[in-house]
């Protein structure tokens, strides 16, 4: 028996695919960069109104102003690789096409499949689109100093699990509901608010405030920022987004085996 | 140009009428996103009594004079915005044969009437801010005025925008910086900002006359920088003096534009 090199064994195909999906995003570097530009701008707005509302209430949520600084622009960095406003995935456009039909009777795990090349796509935005907002934000306001920086890595990583998770489960929903856009936005809706991308949610008011921590949208900036800011302990942290990708991953799982029972293909 | 633009906007708006419950789920939809921004003001005066100077009502009708000029403008002319595609795919070739101004074409373009969604939401926030000012009558005819320069102001901002991916066909999110950018910096009293920066939206690029300067005329309030209270009278003319600026610009990228040929 030969191995034709480099197509043996399954065990490389999915770091093969997150390699392909960081090429595949490496090579639109202009549209990431003008995306980081674009991050970078709006971290600055923010910036300004978080230090007003500092001023007014110093200490509030456990944060200081820097923190409060220093949040705003972590945030503002992880919006390319946790796509925290949607996309990022071909499934829905896959799925109107009808080519998800290929994609479902392949010999791999589609659920692995997507997350393998999102995961390639996370790590080069991480660097290209999270790196210019936190520099700019160091040298125009200063940030704070990462308070364990391996579970901060580790941290990230989990998040952009758990982003991916939620997206898949948003994308296969395409399959039930014929109209994407309307899902997109609602997505985009849950996102952008319960993630702590507006605000953080360390100042969310009471009960709402206890709900919105809990949602697995807060494992995407809200947690990864306080691991970096050392307000929150690290190892609860990380269990947190943990059991939220599990749960999330499991759900598309189930949702996977039911649209390749949904799924009729027309011969031809 | 005026005819040519609403024929091509009642055509798209035809085309969405054919799916009705789409068209009534995206501007739902618009309500809703515009109702993050509000949510997050609520989080913030939830916290505090007055951010940089102004209480939650003043920053209401701050919010909605400038957002409801944006979601206008956006509505009108945000397609601007889509102009690297058409030199990508092509499709700018075609308008530029075609016997109508390309500049009404581009912005009519995929005319998407479901942002009118946005406007709804603006307007009521305004409403609501403006009843509970108490604002004299002889100041109130200020708020129209306004909202109109900044239509113009938002709508110049998106003409520039489309002018400069002339130069920017690979990165057509630069301009978003600015459109965008602009509507998310008008949204918080500019006081919140370092005057410098404030400066620089009165003296350079005129964003300080969307909301600020008219705003703190309406207000009756005096200004942190010191200019005169008549300085938010200025607004029409900024805004005419900005459009001027886009309308060069544009001109200058059609020229400069040189099909691929193919």
């Amino acid at each position: 028996m030969t191995v034709i090199p480099g197509h043996g064994a399954a065990v490389s195909l999915y770091p093969r695919l997150a390699w392909y999906g960081f090429r595949r995003h490496a090579t639109y570097w202009a549209a990431a960069l003008a995306g980081a530009f674009t991050n970078t701008v709006f971290g600055v707005l923010r910036a300004y109104v978080l230090i007003a509302l500092w001023q007014a209430r110093p200490g509030l949520g456990g944060y200081d102003a820097a923190d409060a600084v220093t949040f705003t622009f972590l945030t503002q960095a992880f919006i390319g690789p946790m796509q925290l406003f949607g996309g990022g995935l071909d499934l829905p456009e896959r799925i109107r096409t009808g080519d998800v039909a290929l994609d479902l009777v392949r010999p791999a795990s589609l659920q692995l499949w997507c997350l393998s090349e999102d995961l390639g796509r996370a790590v080069y935005l991480f660097v290209v689109r999270g790196g210019p907002p936190t520099l700019v934000g160091a040298l125009l306001f200063g940030i704070v100093a990462p308070h364990a920086p391996a579970a901060f890595f580790l941290s990230v990583a989990l998040g952009v699990v758990v982003s991916f998770a939620w997206r898949y489960i948003v994308a296969l929903a395409t399959c039930w509901v014929m109209d994407d856009r309307g899902l997109a936005v609602l997505s985009m809706v849950l996102t952008t608010f319960f993630s702590g991308l507006m605000l953080p949610l360390t100042i969310f008011p009471g009960w709402f405030g206890d709900l919105s921590r809990a949602l697995p949208w807060s494992a995407m900036a809200q947690v990864p920022a306080d691991v970096y800011l050392g307000t929150a302990d690290p190892a609860r942290a990380l269990g947190f987004q943990a059991l939220w990708a599990a749960v999330l991953l499991a759900l598309g799982a189930l949702m996977t085996g039911a649209a390749r029972r949904k799924v009729v293909i027309q011969g031809g | 140009m005026i005819r040519t633009y609403a024929l091509l906007a009642w055509t798209w708006t035809r085309a969405a009428a054919q799916y009705p419950v789409s068209f009534a789920l995206m501007t739902a939809g618009g309500v809703v996103v515009g109702g993050l921004d509000i949510a997050a003001i609520w989080v913030i005066f939830a916290n505090t009594g007055t951010l940089a100077g102004f209480g939650l009502t003043e920053v209401m009708f701050l919010y909605g004079a400038s957002q409801l000029a944006f979601a206008l403008a956006d509505l009108l002319f945000g397609n601007l915005d889509r102009i690297s595609r058409h030199i990508v795919s092509g499709t700018l070739d075609v308008m530029l044969i075609r016997p109508a101004a390309p500049f009404v074409q581009v912005a009519s373009d995929r005319f998407t009437p479901h942002r009118i969604g946005r406007s709804i939401q603006a307007g009521a926030v305004l409403a609501v801010g403006l009843s509970r000012l108490d604002v004299p009558l002889g100041r109130v005819w200020m708020v129209p005025v306004m909202v109109v320069s900044g239509v113009v102001i938002f709508a110049a901002l998106f003409t520039l925008g489309g002018a400069l991916q002339f130069l920017l066909t690979a990165a057509p999110e630069v301009a978003n910086a600015f459109t965008y950018g602009g509507a998310t910096l008008t949204q918080y009293p500019l006081s919140v900002y370092d005057p410098r920066i404030v400066r620089g939206l009165t003296f350079g690029l005129p964003l300080a006359f969307v909301n600020w300067q008219p705003g703190l005329y309406v207000l009756g309030r005096p200004d942190p920088l010191g200019l005169p209270s008549w300085t938010g009278l200025l607004s029409p003319a900024a805004a005419l003096a900005l459009a001027a600026v886009a309308a060069l610009a544009w001109r200058a990228g059609i020229r400069r534009y040189r099909s691929t040929g193919s």
